[in-house]
């Protein structure tokens, strides 16, 4: 057996001039419309999405259409920039269902057939932020784990990430891919508790529900694995600014807080933790990085540098979030401080679009690492 | 004014270097003097001094067309302390006639270089040093003391030494550093036996060592300041090369697990992935920190580089003796040997774990690495420090 293939090219890890100034609008954006006491109540209300702070992203930014062609009314950027968008929205756990429809349902519909027809129209919708669409799997499922998850339109689909606040579904059945819409008849779109309150899940219960075939089986298949291989891929991205934010909080309020007549951040026990920490986040730029950069050139090599930085980012994102959580001491378990956000998002990040070991499992073959 | 050296340029030298010396025909400590002279040895350095004044980027075009014409380099493992530290030392601190007297033979391999840092009672706390440098009526100064973990000492023609001049100072005021002469009748090198069964590194014994002030690198007294340099330097050259992936010590583990199928167990399979991802990253992470610098946009990862691979550099090999089972019980040789390069590739599992060892310890223990992060890059208070203001020979001992 050989050693795996080299990446086909280097890839560019570095940021471009233009992602910075992107990164510059969203975070300003964030800053001023989803700050910690805003997302904390937006939590706690009914409409944990911000409609202002969607239109403003969406089309004041132009986020939601990066992915998708100029000829189809998006931006024609690439998974570079959306990436970037993503660190962003992780590192303010900004409530909005950017990943879900601007990357994930919008890279499932770019692998269709988009001459014209229904496909086109609806990326051109979910390009502009006029509509939100989310693919109906369950918010756990794996790249290399896609497939149909009903038969026809009948039956339930529990843990679909974001369905509560989208204007259509994304259904992969047997028969092919359906669009269909949320407030259509036949369609049940039942809240759940999630775990990660900026996240909302929700079960999807069609009954005889109606809806538009976008694709058929095998095309539908294809197109579901390249929405979540982009999806897994610049979560991430979304990681890294979680962990970035956890970080950097945890540094400061350890630089302030004092115990035992000094700065608790000046003990070598917390600050080697810290700096472990440091070394953490910026191996995970590199890795999603890589993944983003791989996806944006369309690489052969995207599926294993996917894989690698789910792999890493996952684990890296839950333990700056405990970390931080830890470090901050008793206003850590508080629900006013929002590091329980943060760990509460980490956490659910950790499982969504699979986990560290089913992205192993991924690079176990990929690398050609077999199991016994 | 003269012309700023670009690409173009800088690969019209290289061919016309190669054409005047063709590598096939010519001797090899001929053709580095050549392409020291033709201002190719490293790019970046000034104009006599083997280099172009010209960008540091530059230089891996000229590696790469050297390379594919077969010229001969200068094993820079071999010199790596004369290149990685001594070099860049000199060049910051030296005076135009160190310059030129030592930097030519130390590119071109013919003196190999050492540093004499370490002492048994200062490796991490290294500004605690305690050989003394003292000046005699000829204005020479007069070394005594004891240095340990001296890498190539026994086949060093030079070396790089700190030693205190002023013991009524604070320990890092009274420090200067000096270029040791090893033919010195009073240096004496002794293998220093590791756990590797090997003696790849010495202890050097100083006594009445006689260093002319000419050989003195920067001002008396600021002898710390200067050794910052050369450990900076130190630390970032770890990181800096494009390395392939499964390029480090995850290769040997890797190609073992795809040969060996009898040797797999669900336990081994779950740590190797686990590890191949996270060295995977760890080369990204190199890569990341390449681009940035090839950007001209440093950045702090440098620091941590050593850290991650000091880390994953034990696990795998630990796992990599285990995963052996039966063999992994053998060694491949005690007997005590002096190599001249460390070579983890060529070895078998045992040495690469009990070498490995070394990693965290050696260029500054993973503690003080930790300790450097925390403070310079995230900016956290240091500890309280009970010997800043205490005169070195006023500290306990």
């Amino acid at each position: 057996m050989t050693a795996p293939a080299q990446p086909p090219a280097t890839p560019d890890l570095l940021y471009s001039r233009d992602e910075e100034d992107l990164r510059s609008a969203v975070r300003a954006l964030l800053a001023d419309r989803a700050d910690a006491p805003k997302v904390i109540a937006a939590t706690e209300s009914d409409t944990p999405y911000d409609p202002r702070l969607w239109s403003s992203l969406a089309t004041g930014i132009g986020a939601a259409g990066l992915l998708v062609p100029e000829s189809l009314g998006g931006l024609g950027a690439s998974h570079r920039e959306a990436a970037v968008v993503l660190e962003e929205l992780g590192r303010a756990v900004a409530p909005a269902p950017y990943l879900t429809s601007s990357v994930v349902a919008t890279e499932t519909l770019l692998a269709l057939d988009v001459e014209g027809g229904p496909v086109a129209a609806l990326l051109g919708e979910l390009a502009s932020g006029a509509r939100t669409a989310v693919l109906a799997v369950p918010f756990a499922t794996p790249p290399a784990g896609a497939g149909a998850v009903l038969t026809a339109l009948d039956g339930t689909v529990r843990g679909v990430a974001d369905a509560a606040v989208a204007d259509v579904l994304l259904v992969p059945t047997a028969e092919g891919l359906y669009a269909v819409g949320t407030a259509d008849p036949g369609v049940a779109v039942q809240p759940l508790v999630p775990l990660d309150l900026t996240r909302p899940l929700a079960a999807v219960t069609l009954t005889g529900a109606a809806g538009t075939l976008l694709a058929d089986g095998d095309t539908s298949a294809t197109a579901v694995r390249r929405g979540l291989l982009a999806g897994a891929g610049l979560l991430a991205s979304e990681q890294l600014g979680l962990a970035e934010w956890c970080l950097t909080e945890t540094v400061r309020y350890t630089r302030e807080r004092h115990q035992f007549n000094r700065p608790v951040g000046s003990f070598q026990s917390l600050k080697h933790r810290m700096a472990q920490l440091w070394l953490k986040v910026v191996s995970a730029r590199a890795a999603a990085r890589n993944a983003a950069d791989a996806l944006a050139t369309g690489s052969p090599d995207a599926p294993l540098a996917v894989a690698v930085a789910q792999a890493y980012c996952s684990g890296v994102a839950v333990h700056a979030a405990e970390e931080c959580v830890q470090l901050h001491g008793g206003i850590g378990m508080t629900w006013e401080h929002p590091a329980h956000l943060y760990l509460k998002r980490a956490k659910a990040d950790s499982i969504a679009y699979g986990t560290a070991g089913r992205h192993r499992r991924a690079v176990a073959e990929l690398a050609e690492l077999p199991a016994p | 004014m003269s012309p700023a050296v670009d690409a173009a340029e800088v690969r019209r030298r290289t061919r016309e270097l190669l054409a005047a010396h063709p590598p096939a025909t010519t001797a090899r400590t001929d053709f580095l003097g050549a392409r020291f002279d033709a201002g190719l040895a490293w790019v970046h350095y000034p104009v006599g001094l083997g280099g172009l004044d010209a960008p540091r980027s530059l230089q891996q075009a000229v590696d790469a067309e050297l390379a594919a014409a077969d010229a001969p380099d200068n094993d820079p493992r071999r010199i790596g302390i004369g290149l990685g530290m001594a070099a860049p030392t000199i060049l910051e601190f030296g005076t135009d006639e160190q310059k030129r007297r030592f930097l030519r033979p130390l590119w071109v391999g013919e003196e190999v270089w050492c540093q004499l840092f370490s002492e048994p009672g200062a490796g991490s706390d290294l500004a605690a040093l305690a050989t003394r440098a003292v000046r005699d009526g000829t204005g020479d100064w007069i070394v005594d003391g004891q240095k340990v973990w001296t890498s190539s000492a026994h086949l060093a023609r030079w070396a790089i030494l700190i030693a205190r001049t002023d013991p009524d100072l604070p320990k890092h005021r009274g420090i200067s550093y000096f270029i040791c002469d090893m033919t010195d009748p009073g240096v004496e090198v002794r293998p220093l036996r590791q756990i590797t069964g090997e003696a790849e590194f010495n202890e050097v014994f100083l006594t009445g060592v006689r260093i002319p002030d000419s050989h003195r690198l920067g001002p008396v007294g600021e002898g710390w300041k200067v050794a910052q340099t050369t450990l900076m330097n130190e630390r970032v050259s770890i990181g800096g090369s494009r390395i392939p992936r499964e390029g480090g010590m995850i290769g040997p583990v890797a190609r073992t697990w795809r040969e060996r199928p009898e040797l797999r167990t669900p336990d081994t399979h779950q740590r190797l992935l686990t590890l191949w991802v996270e060295a995977e990253v760890a080369r990204l992470t190199g890569e990341r920190l390449r681009q940035q610098l090839v950007a001209g946009q440093p950045g702090p990862e440098g620091s941590g580089m050593k850290l991650a691979f000091a880390r994953l550099n034990q696990e795998i090999s630990g796992l990599e003796v285990e995963l052996l089972g039966d063999e992994g019980l053998l060694y491949g040789d005690w007997t005590m040997s002096r190599p001249e390069l460390v070579d983890f590739t060529g070895r078998d599992a045992g040495y690469r774990y009990l070498r490995s060892k070394g990693n965290s310890i050696e260029g500054g223990t993973s503690e003080v690495l930790l300790n450097i992060v925390a403070e310079r890059v995230l900016g956290l208070p240091a500890e309280p420090r009970n010997d800043k203001d205490v005169a070195w020979k006023d500290l306990s001992r």
